[in-house]
Parts: structure tokens; sequence; C-alpha cells
């Protein structure tokens, strides 16, 4: 409970200075029924009833009148009743703070009534759920929530008022929800961010730098750009890089040479997305920096670009150190790793000192080759193809080093060709071991990501159709959503196989939980036969049948709801799609 | 489909759950895989959940009422399995929930209810009380007079704890440390404020015990608190003096100053009784909310009288076997009979019969923020206990708190304001009430009092509750 101060200071609430409305001043100016018939007390002034009663009557006596027979304890609670009556009925309205600005439009249209619920629902479950491995039949919203935001955010819809601290708290606690949530929440989120400190986050421009606001002032971008905080720096400079390009380098320009280190870093790195011959220059001179850590990013970024002098000059030094052997009467590949790394070399970016348990020699010779362009070893290897090149026997144990590095080049430069030729065919039996040897450091998700979407999809189903779900968790995660058909009766019957051989489902809950979000909800009325409790298998573990009757049953039930979740986000009554568009760009 | 009643919309559902935690487990239980034998008739809702056990729940809604029961052992009401139901149904989710007879098992529970509506309403509760009273008049007389007797000399007592207090001063108060004794320091000072509620129970005067526990939770709490602390204090003895002098008092504060002090009466007596008044409107639902002390779950229902214009406050309560028995969304309109418990300024209210299904309302029209404070000035002119009375406010601006200022509504000329009150502390209703506004003025149902607003409902122009 708080005092009436609160609402005016008590010179603004005493009753005697009431006269603007009738009807309190009635009220003020009459004693309150209720306090007449307990008996007149002249009014006192508040504060000194307060501090009489403080110090207590025994103490001092307070300055109320006192009946005949009444106490001076008792006289004062009659004192401090009538008061406190009189001035709660007779409290005045305060002055106005100052409104905030009013906020920006959002000409999106509202959701759907449907999905308007289903979304406050999705909310509403957001952190439940706890760890148990056990998790029951019904669908788990929260991991439903990214893929609802984003197919709202596809149909151009803004989200409803109401639920905007809802998103916004959501949108904190789960980086990957950030951008997504954001684009739907629009301008009345960021609006309300900017007046309450727990949603900053969203000011920061990591959810969209698309909405960081672009003057048409260059004058205003470059003061900006010199006066702002180090955030909205990235911001400006991610957007306006985003925007015009050679606007972004040019304005990194002017300042480069004052940044700090780790800022420069930063900056450097908000170059990345769109990367071009133009960049050329200032990636070199970066080549030359003060600090080792933008000089390696400088030199990641310019061997992504093929045309780069230093790339001709990655392929020079790589070419020396391998290249076709004919001695032996079949074409063979012969590596000589680099004797040493040159002054020239570690200005290139390649860093000197391998890790603990690696040769330097053998480090060397991997930075050179992953910053090679690839494709200028078809011309080393007489015209051969990728997969032709890949196919080539290799001398002295190379092998697995020089193809790890060919990996990281294909998925530095997204070469599917590369990509392709080093993952090989999925089906093929030791392909597991093939692709990924002993002592190998190469990632398969990465160079499947580079690939073509509906060809990794298939890639991934007949991987898993030879080799089973459990090395293939990650292999899913880079498949498009829905799964593409291969993919998910791939994925279907190797979940049905491995209920068969009688394992228990939270072995493959990794894959279930992909399967519940990934699976094309058409996938649902075939599975239901799946959720039917089987006879156990001999050798299976005790009760997993029931087991996984839950399991495909929540499956079911999720992708249903997925279904339903879908039907009810329908497009947006009479927009024109190029109108929706353009409303989803300017959130 | 439904001949006729029309489909509730998930909103309707949403706000019949008795918090976050059931809207949550009924939204995961919307969905066809559990369910089974479910069936809709123009009036009901059945079905059967596979729960974690052998045997499914049996779930039943009457959705005249809107009334449930279900095997489930839940305490809260309506249980997940009901709100599941009706959100599933209210998805529209034709063939999830399709039209039939009703299910052998829901056919006796939705005949009893039936066959209780076809009685004049509130005479099902009321009866047993009712039937009680004339046995034994006199017996009643006594008792009743012993209570008061009770009351009375609890009256006396608590009196003299606050003249002890104001005697040695608040500040010893405060310096007691907060009036809850500390251990092995009980019973000095004339003993805890817990002590003297708990006297007061015992007095048979639960409106006076709940007020003295208030009064511990305001000591050493915050700034002013000897001005609050004196307050409350002057009131509570304001309150033992009303009843001290009962005789005196005219008829209507008489019956404030009894409910005030915890006397009841029955909401079966106040329908059905010999001086039974009933006010027939449509009554808007302005707000519902729910308030869980962990033994006790008290429901309050605002509503407004479209022909009358008053408000009315319709309570009711729910425990571990006593399931809250009324739901109404805010939003709708419900053309029913109420009849307002006795008082100086009457605001609690008893539902009597209903003549019409309940109907989505209008956005209601208010006033600014003058008019409001002068309500509630008014309102304490006859019941001067009122901490706040509720109010619609029209076109205010909230103005988010910065910089240590708290949280206001601004009324449309921009200068004057109303405080928030600190209790709506819950920081996503003041968020949502902004978002909602988005700086531009919206329309606020809440209490108006002397701690500032509290804002319970806001349209946006559906009504959202905070």
């Amino acid at each position: 409970m708080t005092s009436t101060t609160n609402i005016m200071p008590p010179t603004n609430i005493t009753p005697t200075t009431n006269v603007t409305s009738s009807t309190s001043s009635t009220s003020s100016t009459s004693t309150p029924p209720a306090a007449a018939s307990f008996g007149r007390v002249a009014p006192a002034d508040w504060s000194a009833l307060v501090s009489a009663a403080l110090l207590g009557t025994e103490r001092r006596t307070p300055p109320v009148a006192m009946r005949p027979g009444q106490g001076s304890a008792a006289a004062l609670l009659d004192a401090a009743a009538v008061s406190t009556v009189r001035r709660r009925a007779a409290l005045r309205p305060a002055p106005a703070g100052e409104r905030p600005a009013p906020a920006p439009a959002d000409p999106r249209p509202p959701l759907p009534p449907a999905a308007r619920r289903r979304l406050s629902l999705l909310l509403a479950d957001r952190g439940g759920a706890g760890g148990s491995s056990r998790r029951g039949t019904a669908p788990d919203l929260t991991e439903l929530l990214p893929q609802w935001l984003a197919a709202a955010d596809g149909y151009g819809y803004r989200a409803p008022e109401a639920l905007l601290p809802e998103l916004l708290d959501a949108a904190r606690a789960r980086t990957d929800l950030r951008s997504a949530a954001l684009a739907l929440a629009g301008p009345r989120a960021l609006w309300l961010a900017r007046l309450n400190d727990a949603w900053k986050f969203a000011l920061r421009g990591i959810g969209g730098p698309a909405g960081f606001p672009l003057g048409d002032d260059p004058e205003g971008v470059r003061q900006q750009w010199e006066e702002g905080l180090f955030a909205e720096r990235v911001a400006l400079l991610t957007a306006l890089r985003r925007h015009d390009p050679p606007a972004g380098l040019a304005l990194l320009a002017t300042t480069w040479s004052t940044e700090r280190a780790e800022d420069r870093l930063m900056f450097l790195d908000s170059l990345r997305e769109d990367l071009s011959a133009a960049d050329e220059p200032f990636l070199e001179r970066a080549l030359s920096d003060r600090s080792r850590n933008v000089r390696a990013t400088a030199a990641e970024f310019l061997s992504t670009l093929p045309g780069s002098a230093f790339a001709a000059r990655m392929a020079e030094r790589a070419h020396t150190c391998i290249g076709p052997d004919r001695t032996s009467g079949t074409t063979r590949i012969s590596v000589e790793a680099p004797h040493e790394c040159d002054a020239a070399m570690q200005r290139d970016g390649v860093a000197p000192k391998p890790p603990s348990g690696r040769g330097e020699r053998s480090w060397w010779l991997g930075q050179l080759v992953e910053a090679t362009p690839l494709d200028s070893w078809r011309e080393r290897f007489a015209d051969r193809a990728p997969a032709a090149i890949v196919a080539l026997p290799v001398a002295d144990d190379w092998r697995t080093e020089l193809h790890d590095a060919w990996c990281r080049a294909a998925v530095r430069q997204q070469s599917a060709d590369w990509a392709r030729a080093l993952l090989g065919a999925p089906g093929a039996p030791p392909q597991a071991a093939e692709v990924s040897p002993a002592g190998s450091s190469r990632d398969l998700t990465k160079l499947l990501a580079v690939l073509p979407g509906d060809e990794r999809a298939r890639w991934v189903a007949e991987f898993i159709a030879a080799h089973g779900l459990s090395d293939a968790f990650r292999m899913l995660g880079v498949c498009a959503v829905p799964w593409a058909e291969p993919l998910g009766r791939a994925v279907v019957d190797a979940l049905d196989i491995a209920r068969d051989a009688g394992s228990y489902p939270w072995s493959f809950s990794g894959v279930m939980g992909l399967a519940e979000r990934c699976l094309d909800p058409a996938a649902a009325d075939r599975l239901d036969m799946l959720t039917a409790v089987t006879d156990e298998p001999e050798g299976a573990s005790p009760g997993s049948g029931g087991y996984w009757s839950e399991a495909f049953q929540r499956l079911v039930g999720t992708l249903r709801l997925r279904a339903t979740m879908r039907a009810e986000l329908t497009p947006p009554p009479a927009a024109p799609v190029p109108a929706g568009e353009s409303a989803r760009r300017t959130p | 489909m439904n001949p006729q009643g029309e489909r509730w919309t998930t909103d309707q559902v949403l706000a019949l759950a008795p918090g976050e935690a059931s809207r949550k487990a009924g939204g995961k239980l919307a969905a066809p895989e559990p369910w089974s034998e479910t069936g809709a008739d123009e009036a009901a809702l059945w079905g059967q959940c596979k729960g974690s056990g052998k045997q499914p729940y049996r779930t039943v809604v009457d959705l005249n009422g809107p009334a449930f029961t279900c095997s489930c052992p839940s305490r809260k009401f309506p249980c997940k399995h009901a709100l599941g139901l009706l959100l599933l149904w209210a998805g529209g989710g034709d063939r999830a929930v399709a039209a039939g007879e009703p299910a052998s098992w829901a056919v006796e529970w939705l005949a009893g209810r039936r066959e209780r509506a076809g009685r004049p309403a509130g005479a099902a509760p009321g009866g047993g009380a009712g039937s009680r009273a004339p046995a034994a008049p006199e017996a009643a007389e006594r008792r009743a007079a012993r209570r008061m007797q009770r009351i009375g000399a609890g009256a006396v007592e608590l009196e003299q704890r606050l003249e002890d207090l104001l005697h040695s001063g608040l500040a010893s108060a405060g310096r007691a440390g907060g009036g809850d004794s500390p251990p092995g320091g009980s019973g000095s000072a004339g003993g805890s404020w817990d002590e003297t509620a708990a006297r007061m129970v015992d007095a048979q005067a639960p409106g006076l015990a709940a007020r003295v526990r208030e009064l511990g939770s305001v000591v050493a709490s915050g700034a002013d608190w000897p001005a609050r602390l004196l307050e409350e204090c002057a009131l509570l003895h304001l309150l033992d003096q009303a009843f001290l002098g009962l005789d005196r008092l005219p008829t209507p504060l008489a019956a404030t100053v009894r409910s005030r002090v915890g006397l009841t009466t029955e909401a079966a007596e106040l329908l059905t009784g010999p001086d039974a008044a009933t006010v027939r409107d449509r009554w808007l639902v302005l707000a519902q909310q729910d308030s869980d002390d962990g033994k006790l779950l008290t429901r309050r229902i605002f509503l407004r009288g479209e022909r009358t214009g008053r408000m009315a406050l319709h309570l009711s309560f729910g425990g571990p076997h006593r399931p809250l028995d009324l739901a109404l969304p805010p939003g709708l309109v419900l053309d029913a009979d109420l009849a307002y418990y006795p008082g100086a300024r009457p605001l609690r209210a008893a539902l009597g019969e209903r003549h019409a299904p309940a109907a989505p309302g209008p956005v209601p029209p208010g006033c600014g923020i003058d008019a409001a404070l002068t309500a509630y000035g008014d309102a304490l002119r006859d019941d001067p206990w009122l901490d706040s009375w509720p109010v619609v406010l029209t076109d205010v601006t909230p103005i988010p708190g910065r910089d240590g200022a708290g949280w206001q509504l601004a009324d449309a000329d921009g200068e004057s304001a109303l405080p928030l009150d600190p209790r709506c502390s819950g920081r996503a209703s003041r968020w949502q009430l902004a978002a909602i506004s988005g700086g531009a003025p919206v329309t606020v149902f809440g209490e108006c009092g002397h701690r500032g607003f509290l804002p319970l409902t806001v349209w946006d122009p559906t009504p959202v509750s905070l």
C-alpha cells in the first residue's frame, strides 16, 4: 500500500485547495457522513498527525481535540481517520508526465484470429517442458515456435499488440528466435524496447540490421558513424553495406586506422556477407594490419575471391607443393610440404605455429591448400574434373591431410562440384569411414550444406538408408524443412527399423525431435499405423514397444498440429504479393 | 455443427482458464490425439481423454453456465481436460468433435444440471440453508447474538491494541521488527499483528482479522510506511467504533460495517429471500480476475449494467474440493438478474436467473480521469473503507515509468494523469497495456483508488485481460 502522496504532492490534495470539480468539492468540503457520525474533530494537518503517531502520545500530546472521556490515542486515531478519508475522497489527478511519442504505424495486416490464438498458445508454453527424456505424447510447442514465426513472417503479417511483450521476452531468451520474432513484432516492438531496458537487445540490430533506419542524408550517416556507440556503428555499417556495399566500405575506411583492434575485427567481419572483388584492395592492406586476428580474417576473405592476387599467390605456393606424379606408370598425387613459413606466407595469413600435436609442415600445407582456389587444380591435374582428382591416389600418407584441406576449401569457396566429389556416393558401404577417416577433422555437415537443397536431401536419404540414423543427426539438421520426400521416407523407415531392433526410442530422441519439426505434415497419415503398440521383438528392451508407440504418437500429433498451424496461417486477404513483400522488408 | 449455440472463440475458452499453467496444459490437450468418444450437441461437449492412467478421463462441459465435470483429480477448475476439449471444439474441429447424442456417461450429469436449471435460480444451493433457519429460529437468533457479542469483545480488544500502539508510538512498532515477533521475543509489546489477527479469528471477525494482518505487512515496508500504517490503523479504528455503535448507524451503513467486519449474507437469501430485490439488466463483463492465496482461489468478475450503468462485483471461491462455479470472459453481455449485497455503497452481487445465453458485447463507454477520481470520492462518502472503485476509463494513454517516475495513465487533455497502482508490478500486464496503446489513447477498465489505478482489462478493441 502506498500513501496518497503518490498521486499528488500533499499541498495539492488538501481539500481546501480543490475547487475545480464541483462533485469532488462537495465531497471534500462536507465531512464524509461516516466520519461525522463518529465525532467531529477539527481538521488537523496530516503530517503533524503522522509525527505525533510516530513519537507516541505518551511523549507528545497530539494536536487534536479530545472528547470528554477520550484518551489522546483514541482522539489521534479519530483525527487520522477523518483526515485519511478526506484526503482519499479529494484526490486530484497528478500532472501527466511526458508521453511517449506514438508508435510508428505498422501497415501489415493483422494475423487471422486462429493464428493469433495459436501464437498465444505457443508463447504461453515457452520455457515449460523440463529436460526429461520421457516426453509423453503431447507435442512440444516450444520447438514449433521458430517455424511458426518464419511462416507468419513469410506472409507479411504483424504480431498482435497484446502479445508483443511475450514475443520480446521470447526473443530475449532465445537468440535463435530473435530475427524472426522481431520481424513479426515490427516497429511497435522497437518502440516498446526503447521504453524498457530489458528489451534493449532488440535495438542492437542483432535481430536484423535491415531494420536500422538509414537516412538519405550521407552527412547524418557519417555523423552517426563517428559519434555512435559501438553497437550502433556495427548496425549502421551492416545496414549500409547491405544497401550499398562500396559505400559501406568507404565509410569504414574513413576511420579504419584509428579504430581499436577488437573493433576493427568486428567491423571487418560485417563485410563478410557481401564480399566482392571491389573489396580486394582494402583487404590486401588489411593483411599488414597490426592485429593478427584482423590479418587472418582478411586472408580468409581474400581466399574466397578467386580472382584476387592473394588467391594467385596461394595457388602458386600450393601448386609447387602438390602436383601429378607419373613416375610409377599411373598418375598419383605427389606432395612435398613446405619447408618453411616465410615472411611472405605469414603476411598472407599463414599461421606459422601449429597447434600442439600437429607437424608444422603439414599445418602450413593445409593452410595453403585451403586458401587456394579449387578451380586452379583442374589445370594442375591435366584438366581433370574434381571427382577424378579426388579419386587419384596420394603419395606418402598425405591423403587425409590433403582431402581435409580440400574439404575446408570447398566450404570456404562454396564449391558444390568439389563438395560433391569429396562426399562421394552416400550408399557405398565403407562410406562413413571413407568420408570421415580416423584422424580427420573433416566436417561432412558443412560440406553437405554446400550442395543444392534437393541434392543434399537425396544424399542424406541414401546415407540413412545405407548406414542408419546413428550418424545422421547433424546431417539432418542442415536439410531444408519440410524434408523433401526421399528423405522423409528414409527417416521414417529407419525409425521403424530401430524399433524392430528393440532399443528404446530415447536413443533416437534427437532424430525424433527433428522429425517432429521437419517431416512434411503429409507424412502423418502414413505414420499412423506405427503408433500402435507392437509385440516386442525377441531380445527387445522391456517395455520398449509402448515407449515407441508413445514416441510415434507424439510424432504424428506434432505433424498434425503443424498442419493445423499451417492451415490457420492463411495468406492475408486481398493483399497483392508485392505489397506483402515490400511490407516485409520494411519492418 | 451446433444447430443453435454459436461456437465459442478460443479466446473465450482461454479466458476460462484459472491460470497461465492451465492455459498451457489445456493448449497441449487441444489436439485430437488424446481424445476419443468426443461429441457435442447444442449445449454440451463431452469426450474421453487419455491420461497417464489406464482409464481415460471423462470430461463433460455444459455450455450453459458454463459448467464442467471431469473424472480427473485436478483441483483446477475448469481442469485442463475441459479446457483442452473446449479448445479443440472452438478451434473449429468439426472432425474432432462431431455433433451427436451425449455419451451414456455424460447423460447423467447433464440431465442433473438441466433439471436443476429448470428450477428457480438459486433454489438448489440455498435450499439447505433456507430450510434450516426456520427449523430453529430461536437457536439461530441466540447464535447470532452470541457472535455479535464475541465480535464486539474483539473490537474492544483491538481498540486497546491500537491505542497502545499510538500511545507508545508507531516508531516502536517499526523497531519491533515489522510486527512479526522474532523467535523467543514473542509476547513483547502486546504480541505481534499475527497474534492479534488470530484473536480476531477467535472473535469470529474475519474482516477485522484480515485488516490486522495487512497492518503487519505495512510496518517498515518502504519509505512512508508510518503514514500508511497510521491510515490503516485509523480506518481500522473507524471500523471498530462503527461496529461498537452499530445501533446508531443508518441501516445501509450498518450493513456495510457488518460485511466489512466479516458477517456474511447468504446469496440465496438475497435472490429468493423475503426481501429479495433483483436488478435485471444486460450486464457487460468488464473483467475476470483470479487470485490464489494457496488455500483459497478467489474469482472476481466485474460487471456493468447497460441500462442502469451500475457496477457489480461477483465473487466466487474455489478450493481443493470446491471448484469455482462461474466463468465469464470479459466482453460478454449477460441478460440476467443480479441481487446486490446490502450496504451503503452496494457493489458485490449474486447472480440470479440468466435470461439468455451470453453474447459478445461492445467496447464499453467510459469516463476521464477527473470523473474516475470523483467516482471514487463519491463512493468513499458512502463507504469510507473502500480502497478503490471500479471505473472504465476512455481515451487514456499509458505512460511507462522512466527514471524512477512511476507509470501513469494520462487523460485525453494530456495534462492530468492517474498513477498506476504499484501492485500491478506484474511487469507483463503493464507492458501489454503499453503495447496495445502504442502511445495512442485506449479504453481501460480497472479499479481507481487511493493507491492509483489498477488496470484489469484493456480493449484493442477486443477485450484483453491484464
